[in-house]
């Protein structure tokens, strides 16, 4: 069965895992996933055609030098440069992300409706400073191999191989919802009688 | 609550909180839901596997754009993916009872276009859609913004989304434009004087004698670009010329309704004294026509300058020479004189009346380049109206350009209007990322005005050169 809303995303609490390493900045969400790809009317398949045009030459042959492409690198976190997901809404972009395998993107700055769509799927965006992130991706290239804990409950991240760790910030509501798998809509609709409150008075 | 001095952002945002979650995001009641056939059919499928109903179809507006091909529109659509797309549109909407204006419908256009063009759109208002660009209706006075689509079927089903409160930024830019500076310049310049992400996480809110003395269209523009320097949204307080836009407009207030919404509309702007966590003055004279380098709207320069060193940099150099790199761009480079192949004029940042005008001014009496292949595009049906009415069409045709139907087109490279790989365009668009207009395909985005200075010289061309006896009726266009 295809995955068509967002209820089937995984409860998150401790992610171990190596990183696939992508550092470069301003990554848009065109990239992640180029409109033409867009036109499915139901959420599947979408981890195909991750990052397709620096995957994969016009002929669908895959690009060699893209890291996706690279089987010494794996893991369930991307690691991108700073401004992750900017550009266009798309939650398309999320889920391409999601389906593919990532539970978590880790970046020194994120666009803020690129962030917003990942909360609300599933998957969890660790924003570390600058200095921390190149220390990820020094750690990375030492060893493709190493694996980084990211820890919801205590809101660290953790390069296993050093021990360095940094903590980051979420909003406790995002917070529960991520570790137990709630989303918003549930959450609306038990407000429902104090949002027809409102509706009724509202000017428009 | 009353005399603290506060910010227009402010008085709208608090006007829409129906609960503030502790350590969690608000509650936020949205006036007005846009919907279009990309970013919401998953949203409807959500709804019906949970059983949900839609909470509020008269405050949903349906409208087809992003997949719609731009000739033969009277004929099936070919491809198969978008041709389901915008069936789902069109049954979903019917199934709620919420107002779709497909294709071939008079009313059909860009999301962003025909909203205010309709007085759906209004000063106060909450409004949201499946699409980054949503803020352009800031340019009412109204909070607007882009979300996903699981927002989307929030919004379907509650007529709330949860939204953490942005921060606030004021932009003001004072003084006079010189010649041949748009309104799309205006947005490059900001834009390029920020960064691609120097507005993350803020509301920006316009200020300034710029702004105010630009047209609706021209504020279209400026607040349309907002997200490409990350921001959420972009703001204009309300005032006479949005009051006289939008009055008479079919969906607009009238009478009693009209009167009482507009002493309500005066109230909304920034109190004197009202603070912003960032706060930006740009001076108008600095402005010159502008151009993008790159591959992200940040990389725009004046057209008189040269393509910045990476050695100027404060950092980000592989990113750069990546960037360059595709767009087969050198450091240090003019890009006057550089050879184009197509020119778009058209989307939700510039294909309204004055964006054709515009374009028109310089055209006229000059011929299409050989090299150039050119789409024109108009935002909607009312646009390609007005194109006909004020005899925009006899001075395209004159020139050589054949004017299209109206759709997203070659903004975003998902319907057949497609940009071929190497090959560089100036767009009037509003994103030159890589691959946006089509696999491979190069951007320059730039305003109407440079479009056109491009479609008839075959290259970049400064079109302050072009443009001698037409100033005036620029001047009359924008309302600069
Ligand atoms: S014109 Fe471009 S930016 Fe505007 S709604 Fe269409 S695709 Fe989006």
């Amino acid at each position: 069965m295809p995955i068509t809303n967002k209820m089937a995303y995984d409860k998150f609490t401790v992610l171990r895992s190596s990183a696939v390493p992508l550092p470069i900045e301003n990554v848009d969400t065109d990239q992640i996933i180029p409109a033409r790809f867009l036109k499915a009317t139901e959420r599947k398949e979408f981890g195909d055609n991750l990052f397709r045009d620096w995957r994969y030459n016009p002929d669908n042959s895959p690009k060699e030098d893209f890291i996706l492409n690279n089987p010494v690198y794996s893991g369930k976190i991307l690691v991108g440069g700073k401004n992750f997901g900017s550009g266009s809404s798309r939650e398309h972009a999320a889920w391409a992300i999601y389906d593919y395998g990532f539970r978590c993107v880790v970046s020194s700055f994120f666009a803020d409706i690129f962030k917003g769509n990942s909360l609300n799927i599933g998957i969890l965006p660790v924003q570390v400073s600058a200095e921390f992130l190149d220390r990820i991706f020094t750690a990375i290239e030492a060893d493709p191999k190493t694996e980084l804990e990211v820890n919801l409950p205590e809101q660290t991240i953790t390069i296993l191989a050093t021990g360095e760790q940094e903590s980051f910030d979420i909003n406790g509501y995002k917070k529960h919802n991520m570790i137990n798998g709630f989303d918003d809509i549930d959450y609306l609709q038990a407000m429902k009688d104090e949002v027809n409150t409102f509706a009724a008075k509202s000017l428009y | 609550m009353s005399n603290t001095p506060s910010t227009l952002f402010d008085k709208v945002w608090d006007a829409h909180v129906v609960r503030k979650i502790e350590d969690g995001p608000d509650v936020f009641f949205i006036d007005r839901h846009f919907i279009h056939e990309v970013t919401s059919p998953v949203a409807f499928l959500g709804l019906e596997s949970r059983g949900l109903n839609v909470m509020s179809p008269e405050r949903t507006f349906a409208t087809a754009d992003h997949n719609t091909p731009t000739i033969n529109q009277h004929l099936p659509v070919k491809d198969l993916l978008s041709a389901n797309q915008l069936r789902a549109l069109e049954s979903n909407s019917s199934k709620y009872g919420i107002s779709h204006w497909g294709l071939g419908n008079p009313k059909n256009g860009i999301v962003h276009v025909v909203g205010p063009e309709n007085g759906i759109t209004l000063p106060g208002m909450t409004i949201v859609c499946g699409d980054s660009h949503t803020s352009t209706h800031g340019a009412f006075g109204a909070i607007a913004f882009g979300i996903g689509t699981s927002e989307v079927e929030m919004v379907l089903s509650s007529q709330c989304i949860m939204q953490p409160k942005p921060k606030k930024m004021r932009i003001n830019v004072n003084g006079k434009l010189s010649k041949a500076v748009t309104p799309k310049d205006v947005t490059l310049y900001i834009i390029a004087q920020l960064t691609t992400g120097g507005a993350t996480g803020y509301f920006v809110e316009y200020a300034g004698d710029v702004f105010r003395n630009m047209s609706m269209e021209g504020r279209m523009t400026v607040c349309n670009m907002s997200i490409e320097m990350g921001a959420r949204g972009g703001i204009i307080a309300p005032d006479e010329t949005t009051f006289n836009y939008i009055n008479g407009r079919e969906k607009a207030p009238k009478g009693e309704a009209w009167d009482k919404a507009l002493s309500y509309w005066k109230t909304l702007k920034t109190d004197e004294g009202a603070t912003f966590d960032e706060e930006y003055h740009f001076d108008a004279a600095d402005i010159e026509p502008m151009i993008t380098y790159g591959t992200n709207p940040g990389m725009g320069m004046g057209i008189s300058k040269n393509i910045p060193l990476a050695t100027d940099l404060k950092g980000g150099v592989a990113t750069y020479e990546k960037s360059l790199n595709y767009m087969g761009f050198h450091e240090g480079e003019q890009m006057k004189g550089k050879k184009i192949d197509y020119v778009f004029i058209g989307s939700c940042t510039n294909g309204r009346i004055e964006d054709f005008r515009a374009f028109a001014s310089i055209i006229k009496g000059r011929k299409k380049a050989d090299n150039v292949t050119a789409w024109i595009v108009p935002g909607s049906h009312i646009v390609e109206q007005q194109i006909k009415e004020e005899g925009i069409l006899d001075i395209l045709t004159e020139a050589g350009f054949e004017l299209r139907q109206p759709g997203c087109s070659a903004c975003l490279a998902m319907n057949d209007d497609k940009i071929p790989a190497g090959k560089y365009a100036v767009s009037t668009s509003n994103r030159n990322f890589e691959g946006r207009q089509g696999p491979g395909s190069r951007t320059l985005l730039a305003s109407p005005l440079m479009a056109a200075a491009a479609a008839v010289t075959g290259m970049v061309t400064d079109p302050r050169e072009l443009m001698e006896v037409q100033e005036e009726e620029l001047e009359l266009s924008y309302g600069l």
